[in-house]
């Protein structure tokens, strides 16, 4: 039978055909997600802020004094440090060897500046400090943001120390509350040598105001590795960062933001506006972080809210939670609908044939409480992440069927019909035959 | 004429069932791929998050009480399983809880549905195993809701309760995030994936001048887009002819020699 022979035939390489084509169509999903890294144009910067007071002579780190294992440290970190990031170190209580508060108190000097290192300088500089004076830790803080300079990317400074700062005022988490709430973002990482809870106490408080990490470290491989580790992440995330923005109390006037990441900062139950210019299709993105940078009652959340002009709610994101974290992030994505009469902001368009942008008030609002004794001001670090972007339009999707139950069913209810119809053709034959 | 045609329906039909009785998708813990180079590093915020791919092994040291933020990139019909395990060298004095969160690049909070997320561990314990799934990636959702969409996924790993003397003790981290399930079928995509625009922003000075409308009306505008489900319908549609055929040709009598 060669008329069926024939279809048999392009039946199959219709198939393959077919079958190829449903295959390209099943693997070309979205590519992969890649964030476009931009070059900063500064080097990495970062000073190791050591403390060199009395207290350091101790023997109690696997049996070696502190200095000494810290001066270690310091060695192989010099010898391992990428080429690309700029080193200063700088030590407080390291000259005055009297006994006047005052004068032992202002103690803190930088012995390698910020700048390409050449490590034998820097090494005999740190081979020669020997224990001396006092703790000025908090004046070494300011100095040592005064050392990294202002620029447009993140500044690093890793404090290494064994005793609580005994020269307040200035309090250190003070100085570190200051320091971060300054145009520059610069992040204190914080390394106890042997410490114990007063030290650790004030550490803490500092890393947690700027951002930055607490170490307890008990040996020298400890003190090391982490210092190296330190080092190589001030390269690492080594990013512009955001701009500096002010949100206003209300919609009005509120600045209005472009694409991109921005840093402000919000007290205890404060609202802050922001506007957005959005056009018609186009969608957008605003993400927003509140950092906790100060102790604060267990359970916090954050609300991100989109709203028309006329103050009508478009979208919101929230996130609550409990417990220790560092910062509480909400999102959320908008775009106007096709209806224009649904629009945001009912701009009168004219008959110029322009559309004009929609603008879209967003509000950042957080429901932290503070512990007694708490400091309100300045407010908790907020970052704003914006972007704007082409709408998705939903999809059309047409009356009809996918995968491969579809297929078999429709082969299936074909076959029947096939043969229902065989059948019916062989008896009609017959009988019309037999007639 | 007649053993052919009858061989060409049964394979139609065991195919068929071959295809229906396809197995779901095995649920085992994340493998690293061979020959993947393993991370030995972690950011510290959402901004400094250590990029990975899925099945590359993260290995971090670490101390109690920092916030490590890994991201990884998702694209849509994936879904995702992370495992993670920090190990303690050092004895610590009070239980502690441990948590894996997840967000996508909106840093909205991705449910996990199923491992242990915050698991609570004792002081003598040596280690913690914390784990989280995913949802599958859609390809598409409404701008209001909450389903996970392609782009960048942020992991934090932190620990969320402890005894205070226990923060700067050193840790270890194994992290891994495994990934399977092929592509999606879903209707609709995602114009932008969710990737973060993470340049420093710019304050505009005055609204943007209004766009002008563009008018592009083609000629085949009135043509439905091409979505997969046209081919597979069409593909249907020539297999129901094809097997009508074959069904007509199994009922006729066999030819005399």
């Amino acid at each position: 039978m060669p008329p069926t022979l024939r279809p048999v035939i392009n039946f199959r390489r219709s198939t393959a055909v077919l079958v190829g084509l449903l295959t390209t169509t099943a693997l070309t999903g979205p590519a992969p997600a890649t964030a476009d890294q931009e070059t900063p144009a500064e080097p990495p910067k970062v000073e190791l802020v050591l403390d060199v007071s009395g207290s350091m002579r101790a023997n109690d780190i696997d049996g070696r004094s502190r200095i000494a294992v810290a001066q270690q440290a310091f060695n192989e970190v010099v010898d391992a440090l990428p080429e690309e990031t700029q080193l200063g170190i700088r030590v407080l209580g390291a000259t005055y060897r009297g006994r006047d508060k005052k004068q032992g108190c202002l103690d803190t000097q930088q012995i390698v500046p910020v700048g390409p290192v050449n490590r034998v300088q820097a090494k005999a500089a740190v081979a020669t400090l020997r224990p001396t004076g006092f703790t000025p830790v908090g004046l070494a803080l300011r100095e040592a943001a005064k050392d990294l300079g202002t620029g447009s990317t993140a500044r690093r400074i890793v404090l290494i120390t064994d005793g609580e700062d005994t020269c307040a005022p200035p309090d250190p988490c003070e100085v570190a509350r200051e320091l971060a709430a300054q145009g520059t973002k610069l992040v204190v990482d914080t390394l106890g040598l042997a410490p114990d809870e007063k030290v650790r106490r004030q550490l803490l408080c500092i890393a947690a105001a700027t951002g930055g990490t607490y170490t307890a470290a008990q040996s020298a491989d400890e003190l090391t590795g982490r210092i190296k580790q330190l080092v190589d992440r001030a390269r690492d995330t080594h990013t512009v960062t955001p701009t500096v923005v002010a949100g206003r109390s209300a919609c009005d006037g509120a600045p209005l933001l472009g694409p991109g990441v921005y840093r402000d900062r919000e007290a205890f139950s404060e609202h802050r506006w922001y506007r957005v210019p959005v056009r018609p299709g186009q969608e957008l993105r605003a993400s927003v972080s509140v950092a906790l940078d100060r102790p604060v009652n267990r359970d916090h959340g954050v609300l991100l809210r989109a709203t028309a002009t006329d103050g009508r709610e478009l979208v919101r994101g929230v996130d609550a939670g409990s417990g220790r974290t560092d910062v509480v992030s909400a999102g959320l994505r908008w775009s106007a609908t096709e209806d224009r009469t649904d629009e945001a902001d009912p701009t009168p368009e004219a008959s110029t044939g322009t559309i004009a942008a929609t603008t879209v008030c967003l509000v950042v609002s957080n429901s932290f409480a503070p512990r007694p004794g708490t400091r309100a001001t300045p407010g908790m670090p907020v970052e704003l992440m914006i972007d704007v972007v082409a709408s998705s339009p939903a999809p059309a999707a047409p009356d009809l069927g996918r995968g491969w139950v579809l297929l078999v069913l429709l082969t299936l209810a074909g076959l029947l019909t096939g043969l229902a119809a065989g059948l019916l053709t062989r008896w009609w034959v017959a009988t019309w035959r037999e007639n | 004429m007649r053993t052919p045609t009858a061989w060409t329906g049964a394979a139609l039909a065991a195919a068929g069932m071959a295809l229906l009785a396809a197995p779901a998708p095995a649920s085992a813990a994340p493998t690293p791929s061979p020959g993947a180079t393993p991370v030995t590093r972690a950011g510290t915020s959402f901004l400094t998050a250590t990029g990975v791919a899925t099945g590359q092994p993260v290995r971090v040291d670490a101390s109690t009480g920092d916030h490590l933020y890994w991201s990884f990139p998702a694209s849509a019909g994936e879904r995702h399983e992370i495992s993670a395990t920090v190990t303690f060298p050092k004895a610590r004095s009070g239980t502690s809880t441990w948590t894996v969160e997840v967000f996508d690049g909106l840093r909205r909070r991705q449910s996990c549905t199923a491992g242990a997320q915050t698991p609570t561990v004792a002081a003598a314990a040596g280690s913690v195993s914390l784990g989280c799934t995913l949802r599958q990636v859609r390809s598409w959702a409404e701008p209001w809701s909450a389903d996970p969409l392609p782009g960048t996924y942020y992991v934090r790993l932190s620990v969320t309760e402890l005894p205070e003397a226990d923060l700067g003790l050193p840790i270890d981290v194994d992290l891994l995030v495994g990934a399977d399930g092929e592509g999606s079928r879903d209707d609709g995509e995602l114009e932008a994936p969710l990737v973060p625009n993470t340049k420093a922003g710019t304050v505009l000075a005055a609204e943007p001048t209004a766009a002008p409308v563009e008018e592009e009306t083609g000629i085949f505008d009135w043509l439905p887009d091409l979505g997969s489900r046209w081919i597979w319908s069409t593909v249907g549609g020539a297999l129901a002819a094809v097997a009508g055929v074959v069904g007509f040709a199994l009922t006729r009598r066999p030819r005399r020699p």
